[in-house]
């Protein structure tokens, strides 16, 4: 019995010597062609190079062609039959190309058209996954809000799922409470996070950025910034570890000491972690419209008597604001996003409150949740993960958007 | 001779502090920055370091055909609780193996239980009773119980049993995975940068796909889990958990990465480089080829590593695709469900026993170790090759 896997490797170990051969064969065959007072219209390797086109891409466009008819279960042929037939297209591809070749072939046009045509469908690639996760996120949605209404998703007060996938299994569900989907809870507990971060991130952050540009020497810049940079390259199942297992009983110990009760699953642990994540972000983009702030204005200030800090304070900031302003909405952006330090340090159950100390959960934590259980797909409870993943690509999408927008304002007046 | 008054002014010199206090603002932010992150290190070295170390007892193991029949009987009662149960189960295995052992009474060290392990490097919350304590004690003082370095940690896959626990199968679907965000993201990603930066005409579409793909950046990890489950594994049928769906998923995130930095690395080379191959004849996808995509390699090269290495460090969106799931075993191909090593440190880190804690950590350091090289590496690149025109 052949696995579709060992077909994937006999396929790629079959056509990459064969490839070779057409290679070779077909620029052997245009230099043969070549006689007395005429010359190949272009480089020999084109033609080698055309050859193995069509030889290649008959063989795996019908190998695709085949996965996608097995995929989708109409019918699948054994294997090595697959394999035969693949082969076989591929074969009479490249006796199509090789009886092409002749003095006169312009083989580098077709040839660079092939490569053109390939660059094109790369990048429809790229494009179709944004439509890709929209249409997903959306469809799943949809499904989602014909069963609970939109407007009461966003101002529910009351998160209370529990009984939905009851439904989804077919049980009798009379007597029992319905279940209430009011994402207000969970956003609350988002937003609070997201604060929490942002107070931490946003004056260590800029006040970096700020003694990295202005104040620090070239070569201790070039010393801090990949150091900052660190903090944006562990992994956040890193920090969640940390937030949890550190950061947390610190916060339960200190409370206590002040003669507070604290929640092992407090707002404040991943909320202060999650600062620390981004501050690079905010740093890295201050650091840069800082920069980016003519020198004459600092001139100017300083030429009217004005000392460093204040030319900073009252000149140099305002005029970088906008940038700073961007680098604050992407940051926000990225601390509503984050996952895995709230799943691991954030607690579970929806909390609306304004104690860091006291458990709270957030959007992504829901999302988890919710598509992590051995949960039939098709229940109301999984689909509310689609719809808050929905609510959370609105507002990442609408952040970034405006601090594009704000970034490219700010470039124009100074460039 | 006095001061000239601009200096002794007590106006003037209000400022002067507020600007000496505005310079230490900026230094204590950085020093607080940094601050933490030697704090973090240090924590999670503390934390992983004894895990590298795993105790052993040294026991007298009978093989016999009471064991055969209940392995318990393979060492003396009052060892029992002491070495590990994997071990325990598998002496009727090894005396299926090597039938000459039948009959044999042998003292060798084995693996002790994480109890004991845990005893005996001092760590609270140990739960090892109070008589097998003094037993140790007494071991200890007999020279029958050791650290030694735990090699099982890297030869072995995951296990209930902390003791037995090792990084190896979750490495291994590591690699699979990234092999396969590899295989998808930097080709495709490249060829995309390359026909938007050299081929494409410049309009409004190509605008709408450049603010597009830097949308796509920016959007949140777990977003991508979602797209994930709902098209390849609801609607494409790519097995759950496999290697495929999560280095498909990952292969998707980390794409806009690759894309903008390669177009970064192709506007940097100077347009002088194209009009002069333009001018010696040769075709567009000649000067691409043969001068501009060499120029920009590095800076493509440095792209794809940042980007293949924050999929290897990510976490949530396979956690989506189901990557989560106890996998002992390292996969044989990429359809099979698998693990990744950050879901490790994810289930580890969920653990209730105490042993588990400092394998999370050790693992943490593992990963972190990896992915701290692959940055530097790429730095290293990007420094070397930086080209002023």
């Amino acid at each position: 019995m052949m696995l579709y896997s060992d077909l994937f490797f006999w396929l790629f170990g079959g056509l990459i010597p064969l490839a070779f051969t057409a290679y070779m064969v077909a620029r052997s065959k245009a230099l043969g062609t070549e006689q007395d007072g005429s010359r190949l219209h272009s480089l020999p390797g084109y033609y080698g190079w055309y050859a193995v086109i069509w030889l290649a891409l008959p063989a795996m466009l019908s190998g695709l062609v085949f996965s996608f008819i097995h995929m989708f279960g109409l019918f699948s042929i054994p294997a090595p039959m697959l394999l035969g037939t693949m082969f076989t297209i591929g074969g009479a591809g490249l006796w199509y190309a090789l009886r092409h070749i002749k003095v006169d072939f312009r083989a580098r046009e077709s040839v660079e058209k092939v490569t053109t045509a390939i660059l094109i469908t790369a990048a429809s690639i790229s494009v179709l996954t944004t439509v890709g996760i929209v249409l997903s996120v959306v469809f799943e949605s949809v499904n989602f809000f014909q069963v609970i209404s939109f407007w009461d998703f966003i101002t529910g007060t009351k998160w209370e799922p529990d009984t939905a996938f009851l439904i989804g299994a077919g049980r009798d569900t009379v007597g029992m409470t319905p279940p209430a989907f009011g994402a207000v809870p969970i956003f609350a507990g988002t937003f609070m996070i997201t604060a929490i971060a942002m107070m931490v991130a946003v004056p260590v952050g800029l006040f970096s950025a700020i003694y990295m540009s202005e104040y620090a020497s070239h070569s201790a810049r070039g010393r801090l910034k990949p150091m900052l940079e660190i903090l944006a390259g562990i992994p956040t199942v890193v920090y969640g570890f940390f937030a949890a297992i550190t950061i947390s009983p610190l916060i339960v110990k200190a409370a206590h000491a002040f003669g507070l009760e604290a929640d092992y699953t407090n707002a404040l642990a991943p909320g202060l972690i999650m600062g620390v994540m981004i501050i690079p972000f905010v740093s890295s983009l201050s650091d840069d419209v800082i920069k980016a702030v003519p020198q004459d204005l600092r001139d100017g200030s300083m030429a009217l008597g004005t000392t460093k800090a204040e030319t900073i304070r009252h000149i140099v900031l305002p005029a970088a604001l906008p940038g700073i302003v961007a680098a604050f909405l992407l940051a926000t952006s990225r601390a509503i996003g984050e996952t895995m330090i709230v799943v691991m340090a954030a607690g579970l159950r929806p909390n609306r409150t304004a104690n860091p100390l006291e458990g709270i959960t957030t959007v992504t934590v829901k999302i988890v949740e919710a598509l992590t259980g051995d949960q039939e797909f098709d229940s109301a409870f999984t689909q509310s993960a689609f719809a808050l993943g929905f609510v959370l690509l609105l507002i990442t999408l609408v952040l970034n958007i405006v601090s594009t927008i704000v970034v490219r304002k700010f470039k124009q007046r100074y460039e | 001779m006095s001061q000239p008054e601009i200096f002794t002014d007590a106006r003037m010199r209000k400022r002067m502090r507020a600007d000496k206090r505005f310079k230490f603002y900026g230094f204590a932010a950085i020093a607080l920055a940094l601050a933490f992150l030697v704090f973090f290190f240090v924590d999670i070295i503390g934390k992983g370091l004894p895990a590298f170390q795993q105790a052993e007892i040294q026991v007298e193991v009978h093989y016999s055909d009471a064991t055969m029949n209940n392995y318990n009987n393979g060492v003396d009662r009052q060892y029992k609780s002491l070495v590990s149960k994997t071990w325990l189960r598998h002496i009727p295995n090894q005396m299926r193996d090597h039938p000459e052992l039948m009959g044999q009474n042998r003292v060798e060290w084995v693996l002790a239980e994480n109890r004991v392990d845990q005893f005996l490097k001092g760590h609270e919350g140990h739960r090892l009773k109070e008589k097998y304590q003094k037993l140790i004690n007494q071991m200890q003082e007999d020279g029958t119980v050791r650290l030694v370095f735990n090699s099982g940690f890297f030869t072995k896959g995951d296990s209930k049993l902390p003791e037995n626990a090792g990084i190896l199968a979750s490495a291994i679907g590591s690699i699979f995975v990234l092999l396969l965000t590899m295989l998808f993201a930097v080709p495709i990603g490249v060829m995309t940068a390359i026909y938007l930066e050299e081929f494409a005409p410049d309009n409004r579409l190509t605008q709408i796909i450049e603010v597009n793909i830097n949308n796509l950046a920016a959007i949140p990890s777990i977003l991508y889990g979602l797209l994930g489950l709902a098209i390849f594994i609801n609607f494409m049928g790519v097995p759950r958990s496999s290697a495929l769906v999560g280095g498909l998923t990952l292969a998707l995130m980390t794409l806009p990465v690759i894309i903008i930095a390669t177009r970064a690395a192709l506007r940097a080379v100077p347009d002088s480089i194209r009009e002069a191959a333009y001018g010696l004849g040769a075709s567009k996808l000649q000067v691409t080829w043969h001068h501009v995509l060499p120029l920009a390699m590095p800076g493509i090269l440095t792209g794809s590593i940042i980007g293949l290495a924050q999929a290897m460090g990510e976490t949530a969106p396979l956690l989506i695709v189901g990557m989560m799931a106890y996998i002992p075993e390292a996969p044989d191909s990429i359809f099979e469900a698998t693990t990744v090593l950050p879901a490790q440190i994810y289930t580890w880190s969920s653990e209730s026993l105490r042993a588990f804690e400092e394998r999370t950590a050790a693992g943490i350091m593992i990963l972190l170790a990896v992915l701290l090289t692959l940055n530097a590496v790429a730095v290293k690149f990007r420094n070397r090759s930086e080209n002023t025109w």
